[in-house]
């Protein structure tokens, strides 16, 4: 590793043998110090994305870097042996540059915060944070240009600086930086957040060495590192075939017209190991769409998929890592080349999780989940009220979250962990809108014996001129059905004048003037359906429509026939045998609605959007 | 003479404490609860308690409740069926519950969603808009209203809630639809949540609204019927309620805001702590205090106990404020298991409850709990309760056996394995309250109480630095014992939301004095005299733009004094001394609560008689515990025998009739003069 560090006691850690019970109580001392990083973070921050809707991630690594606790996986490793410079006691690593740690942090946006814990001359372990900024300058409003067709655009791009160095303050950097976002009390709010986070949790790091002592404290890391390694191993043995299966899904568009792109993720065991292959996966976007995809990201998703229902008491770490290859084609929309844009990366992020259900359920049914990542769709909203003062506001929003074998999927819910949804008093007393509606769109959920989660429509009507930006995807190709269940509807935004003209407006569109008085519909996509609609009890399906959640005219998608407020025994009996004749015996694992060519031809009639072009590949595929 | 009696009714035992207030004399008793219907426990430990005192029920003057029922009725869906109306779009604001999804990455896949307390099919919309200035947008839809509560009434509902977008400004459309529904529903209840919470956040405010009418029907059944019964038996003194935040509300007050109830079981505890802690002249408490199934621990700092604004029931957070307690899944009846995958040794939160119940109960447990542990280490050693039935020690070590198995260790490697991971349980949680919120633990006494708390409490106490480690005075019965020595308390909050360069500390007080008017004639009502009720005052502070404030206590003189000033500078002291840092943006006051208090009882505790410091009188018998790694030698001692001054070195057991306290090796306990254990390093 190219990074030098600089310890004033050079004595290697002494391995020691650690009983069972200890180890345990180590596991739950290290889960309690991330439990407090959030904690410190949500109480501190401020802008709506991190403190709300919860948009930063935790980190706790050995002194290796390798990840103890976490959830996206460590990308200390790739920091270390891309990072010329020294680390020593009393410096704090502070970067934003994707490119940087391997994508690691998928976009500028993400302001990653790294602190080395020294105890006595040595270091024992790192802490770290990473959380999403409002802005960080560039050519649009919260910096993420879905036009962009270079990083350069898309707002001040961070190296790996230190923000102390040796216990000193570099207040020159972070007024640079700060210089150049249009949200500077946010973002100096958010980065004093993390850092606040990072030292609780590295105050945590150093009492349990002051309880158990150093070399118990590394010894025991080491440990929770291998019981990963060995459970992982044996649910690869029992879980993972060597024939190899594949999948593939797409994003819709890149936002300058063209699309769908192709992700396709082949999988197989070989000598004990799984190969997770994107051979196959359409080259980059000229847009930004690109999601710079980390190996070691992909190896915590596959590993939190697989594990989460054996042990999940189970803390993830990095330790099954090498049980875990992961190849992604150079130049891919997964493995862009400098300087492609980033900043659209969410939709490939999400559908990546749809890809890895689709592969992992095709042998294992419990794991067999419908489709439901859209993305997290976004809307900015910018400009300057009445008074003068400028706003700006960045908004998440939810979806149906797919049918499962559990049951039902959640309507408008979240499908990325502890996200929550902006109060939408809040939203009316601080930005100049008022929140007309917000309820989930019903039939928009995909039918099946385990319906899908509806889609939300959330209404904004807003009260002064200004921008906005819509990010969304799955507004041209289905979230899919699985077993049986149809897709979810896709996703759409529908602009209303004052004067009542209404039209449909695109899923990834950037500076939309908006009029006061104009209204958006923001409607995103439902979730897939699991199982045969038609074994769903009618009864369910007439208090759904009783609840609103389901149409009398959606009802018939299951075979209900609904008359007067009651199910029509007769009537529904007679459908249902009339449908299952007129469809296949056996039907499908995997509905993704219409092939690609058909979803074309209709495109225009059925979402009021011109069909996306074939994109045209800037790199020879 | 007067005569208190607090009555905690909890899943298993009923506890009843009879206080004498001019004695400090107290008479215990453990009756087993009667879930069918609780007054049948509570009435016959009423009169056991009063028989043993020589007294009868009339002679009782105050009756003070703890209980579980409002909790109950959530956690078990027994709820009323409550009709909701909302804001026309608003409909699914109860379905959607903020969009969240507890669990990490693809915790999605694996949550059962749980259904709404007022069902979708039972919302319904009305036209009418208030602005998030408080000023009418649309005119209410009456036409609507008619038919929306015409729908409601065919459907049955029993109860009706209205929560209307942006009514913690202003109420008025709330009101008129509630005049509606007096007239179209007569004699249902109507809930409104500017009445109810006055504040900002559509969700919770609806849903602390809808949890107080879905549990009103439920608490008021309780009440009434505890009443008539209680009155049958010739007591004719006032019925009291123990609220979440630990101050008391009169029964007829409950009935109609039991969502301040929904912790009132816990927060008996923690006021039987500060009552302890006075007489004891410990004023920084930690409390531990261990069931079954979970624990409970609460701060105490300088006898105030801390209080938060959002009261944690299941799955759902509803904002009313109460003691600062957090729970965890660790108990005596905790289950230890070594998962095949990863080898290694859980504790919990799966508990064999009271019934199968740990192995060591005979009751046909056959897995190795917490319980079981301690008993075969020797911590646990006598029959429970007196001597009314044994423990299974062959039965418990073959389950214990069973985990050494499969970790590979020695029996009692195990069992102090699985007792460390349950203490660490409960560290884990005493940290959540103490450090992650600023405190230094080395300045807190921990109390364990519950059952099973005075034999964890050292061992915890060892890992907080924390001492000593207290075993209160009748630490079965702790929470009869807070229910009978607390204060009527009441409050009003209600939302601000103003820069404080924007308002004045004149403003404040204007509206703070309002308040306080109303929380006084409250406790008024309740029968207090006006020289008695003290006034407090809560606002929280912000920096603009941050989520979370922080509640600062002040009165309106030192608020008249210092100006919004010095309310701003005590603010950033407090935000640095839980966050590290300060901001130079600017502050928002956010909003303002008043608290009325009755007053404060001045409830000695009985002087125990003086001992030379041997405790030998009260030894039992020998024994061995297997405690720092070895079998060791130690002592029973019968803890009704113990004198005042006694010292108990460790390893030893004291037993009594409802708890045991263990005293671990290098540590030494000494009986205050009120009889309560301190444990300290020997």
């Amino acid at each position: 590793m190219p990074t030098r560090i600089i310890e004033t006691d050079p004595r290697p850690f002494v391995h020691v043998p650690i009983d069972p019970v200890t180890l345990d109580i180590m596991e739950n001392a290290l889960r309690n110090a991330r439990v407090e990083m959030d904690t410190t973070l949500v109480r501190t921050a401020m802008s709506p994305g991190i403190r709300e809707q919860g948009d930063a991630f935790p980190l706790i690594a050995d002194h290796q870097g390798r990840m103890i606790v976490g959830q996206f996986g460590s990308y200390i490793g790739p920091f270390l042996e891309g990072y010329d410079g020294t680390i020593e006691d009393g410096d704090m690593i502070f970067l934003s540059d994707p490119y940087s740690v391997g994508g690691a942090i998928s976009h500028s946006n993400d302001w990653l915060v790294l602190l080395p814990v020294f105890k006595d001359g040595r270091l024992i372990a790192y802490t770290s944070m990473f959380g999403h900024q409002s802005d960080i300058g560039g050519m649009v409003p919260g910096s993420m240009p879905i036009d962009a067709t270079t990083i350069y655009q898309e707002g001040v791009r961070i190296p790996p600086v230190k923000i102390w160095k040796a216990g000193v303050y570099n207040e020159d950097l972070i007024k640079l930086v700060m210089t150049q976002t249009r949200t500077p009390e946010w973002c100096a709010a958010d980065l004093n957040a993390l850092i606040a986070a990072c030292r609780v949790a590295s105050r945590r790091l150093v009492e349990m060495c002051e309880r158990f002592g150093d070399d118990v404290f590394v010894s025991a890391t080491e440990e929770l590192l291998a019981r990963n390694h060995r459970a992982m191993k044996a649910l690869i043995e029992t879980s993972i075939g060597e024939a190899p299966v594949s999948f593939e899904d797409y994003i819709c568009d890149d936002g300058l017209g063209y699309g769908p792109y192709k992700i396709r993720c082949t999988m197989w065991r070989e000598n004990g190991r799984v190969v997770l292959d994107f051979a196959g996966t359409d080259p980059q976007s000229s847009g930004s769409i690109n999601f710079f995809l980390n190996e070691n990201m992909m190896r915590m998703f596959f590993g939190i998929y697989m594990i989460m229902i054996f042990d999940p008491q189970i803390l993830f770490n990095d330790g099954y890592y090498d049980l875990i290859d992961v190849r992604i084609p150079e130049g891919s929309l997964l493995k862009p080349a400098f300087p492609a844009a980033l900043s659209g990366r969410t939709h490939a992020l999400g559908r990546i999780f749809d890809v890895l259900g689709g592969l992992l359920g095709q042998k294992t049914p419990e794991f067999l989940n419908a489709a439901g990542f859209s993305s997290s769709p976004h809307l900015f909203y910018s400009g300057v009220d009445a008074q003068g003062k400028y706003f700006q506001l960045f908004q998440i929003g939810f979806g149906g979250i797919p049918g499962r074998p559990l049951g039902d999927g959640p309507d408008g819910h979240s499908l990325f962990p502890n996200f929550t949804n902006v109060p939408n008093e809040f939203l009316e007393r601080y930005f100049p809108l008022v929140i007309e509606r917000y309820e989930t769109l019903a039939d928009s959920g995909g039918a099946g014996l385990h319906r899908g989660g509806n889609g939300i429509d959330m209404v904004y009507r807003f009260l002064e001129p200004g921008m906005i930006a819509i990010h969304d995807d799955r507004w041209f190709v289905h979230p899919w059905g699985v077993n049986g269940g149809e897709p979810g509807a896709r996703a759409r935004k529908l602009l209303v004048s004052a004067d009542g003209t209404e039209r449909v407006v695109g899923n990834k569109v950037e500076n939309l003037p908006v009029a006061a008085g104009d209204v958006l519909h923001f409607v995103t996509w439902g979730g897939g359906g699991w199982g045969d609609a038609l074994e769903r009890d009618p009864a369910l399906v007439l208090k759904e429509v009783g609840q609103g959640l389901v149409t009398v005219g959606g009802a018939r998608r299951y075979g209900v026939v609904i008359a007067g407020g009651a199910v029509d025994a007769a009537a529904t009996t007679a459908l249902r045998a009339d449908m299952r004749a007129s469809r296949p015996a056996v039907l499908p694992v995997f509905d993704h609605g219409s092939d690609i060519e058909t979803l074309r031809a209709n495109c225009l009639a059925e979402t009021g959007l011109p069909a996306p072009k074939q994109p045209v590949w800037r790199v020879a595929a | 003479m007067t005569y208190r009696l607090g009555v905690d009714v909890g899943g298993t035992f009923t506890d009843l404490l009879l206080f004498d207030e001019q004695s400090g004399a107290f008479w215990r008793h453990k009756t087993p609860s009667t879930p069918a219907d609780s007054s049948v426990g509570i009435l016959t430990g009423v009169e056991a308690v009063c028989a043993a005192a020589g007294i009868g029920p009339s002679d009782v003057e105050i009756f003070l409740h703890g209980t579980t029922v409002a909790t109950n009725a959530v956690l078990e869906g027994k709820g009323a069926r409550v009709g909701l109306i909302v804001t026309e779009g608003y409909r699914q604001i109860m379905q959607i519950a903020r969009s969240f999804v507890p669990g990490g990455l693809a915790g999605w896949i694996v949550w059962p969603k749980p259904v709404p307390l007022a069902a979708l099919e039972d919302t319904v919309e009305v036209g009418g808009r208030m602005g998030a200035q408080g000023r009418e947008l649309r005119p209410l839809d009456e036409a609507s209203v008619r038919a929306a509560l015409t729908r409601l009434k065919d459907q049955g509902v029993e109860a009706i809630t209205v929560s209307l977008i942006n009514a913690y400004l202003n109420g008025a459309h709330e009101s008129r639809i509630g005049e509606l529904a007096a007239k179209i529903l007569p004699g249902v209840s109507v809930s409104l949540s500017h009445e109810v919470l006055p504040e900002m956040q559509e969700y919770e405010r609806t849903l602390t609204t809808v949890a107080n009418a879905a549990v009103r029907p439920i608490v008021s059944r309780y009440v009434r019927n505890l009443r008539d019964k209680l009155a049958a038996t010739g007591m004719a003194g006032k019925l009291s309620l123990l609220r979440s935040d630990g101050g008391l509300m009169s029964s007829e007050k409950a009935e109609a805001h039991p969502v301040s109830l929904l912790m009132s079981g816990p927060a008996g505890g923690v006021t039987g702590a500060l009552w302890v802690g006075r007489n004891s002249g410990l004023r920084n408490i930690l409390t531990l205090d261990v069931g079954g199934t979970s624990t409970d621990v609460a701060l105490i700092e300088n006898l105030e106990p801390r209080r938060v604004r959002t009261t944690e029931v299941g799955h759902l957070s509803v904002r009313a404020s109460s003691l600062d307690v957090k729970t965890v899944g660790a108990g005596g009846g905790s289950i230890a298991y070594v998962p095949e995958l990863t080898g290694a040794l859980r504790v919990g939160p799966q508990s064999a409850g009271a019934v199968p119940g740990p192995v060591a109960y005979g009751k046909g447990g056959v897995l190795p709990t917490v319980t079981d542990a301690n008993v075969v280490l020797g911590y646990l050693p006598e029959a429970l309760l007196g001597g009314t039935f044994k423990l299974d020690r062959p039965g418990a070590t073959r389950a214990v056996q069973t985990i050494a198995d499969a970790l590979g260790i020695d029996l009692m490697a195990a069992a102090r394995g699985i007792i460390d991971i349950v203490n660490e349980n409960m560290f884990g949680a005493l940290r959540m309250i103490s450090v992650q919120q600023g405190y230094d633990p080395r300045h807190f006494a921990l109390m364990g109480f519950g059952g099973a708390g005075p034999l964890h409490v050292n061992a915890v106490a060892r890992l907080m630095g924390s001492w000593p480690a207290v075993s209160p005075v009748s630490p079965g019965v702790l929470c009869a014992l807070g229910d009978a020595t607390t204060r009527m308390r009441t409050e009003t909050a209600r939302s601000f939301s103003q820069l404080a360069c924007a308002t004045s500390a004149a403003a404040i007080i204007a509206a703070l004095d309002e308040m306080a008017a109303l929380t006084g004639a409250e406790l008024a009502a309740d029968g207090i005299a006006e020289a008695d009720i003290t006034s407090l005052f809560e606002v929280d502070v912000r920096y603009a733009g941050q989520a979370f404030e922080v509640p600062m206590t002040i009165d309106a003189e030192t608020l008249r004094r210092d100006g919004l000033e010095g309310l701003i500078a005590r603010f950033d002291a407090e935000h640095r001394r839980l966050f590290t840092f300060n901001m130079a943006s600017e502050h928002e006051i956010v909003n303002l609560r008043a608290v009325a208090l009755g007053q404060a009882l001045d409830l000695p505790a009985a002087q125990l008689e003086q001992g030379n410091g041997d405790p030998a009188a009260a030894k039992l018998r020998d024994h061995e515990v297997w405690i720092g790694g070895a079998l060791r030698p130690a002592v029973i001692y019968d803890r009704a025998r113990l004198r005042a001054g006694d010292r108990i070195a460790g390893p030893a057991i004291v037993t009594e009739m409802d708890s045991t306290t263990l005293i671990e090796n290098d540590c030494v306990g000494v009986v205050d003069a009120v009889g309560n254990i301190l444990i300290n390093p020997a």
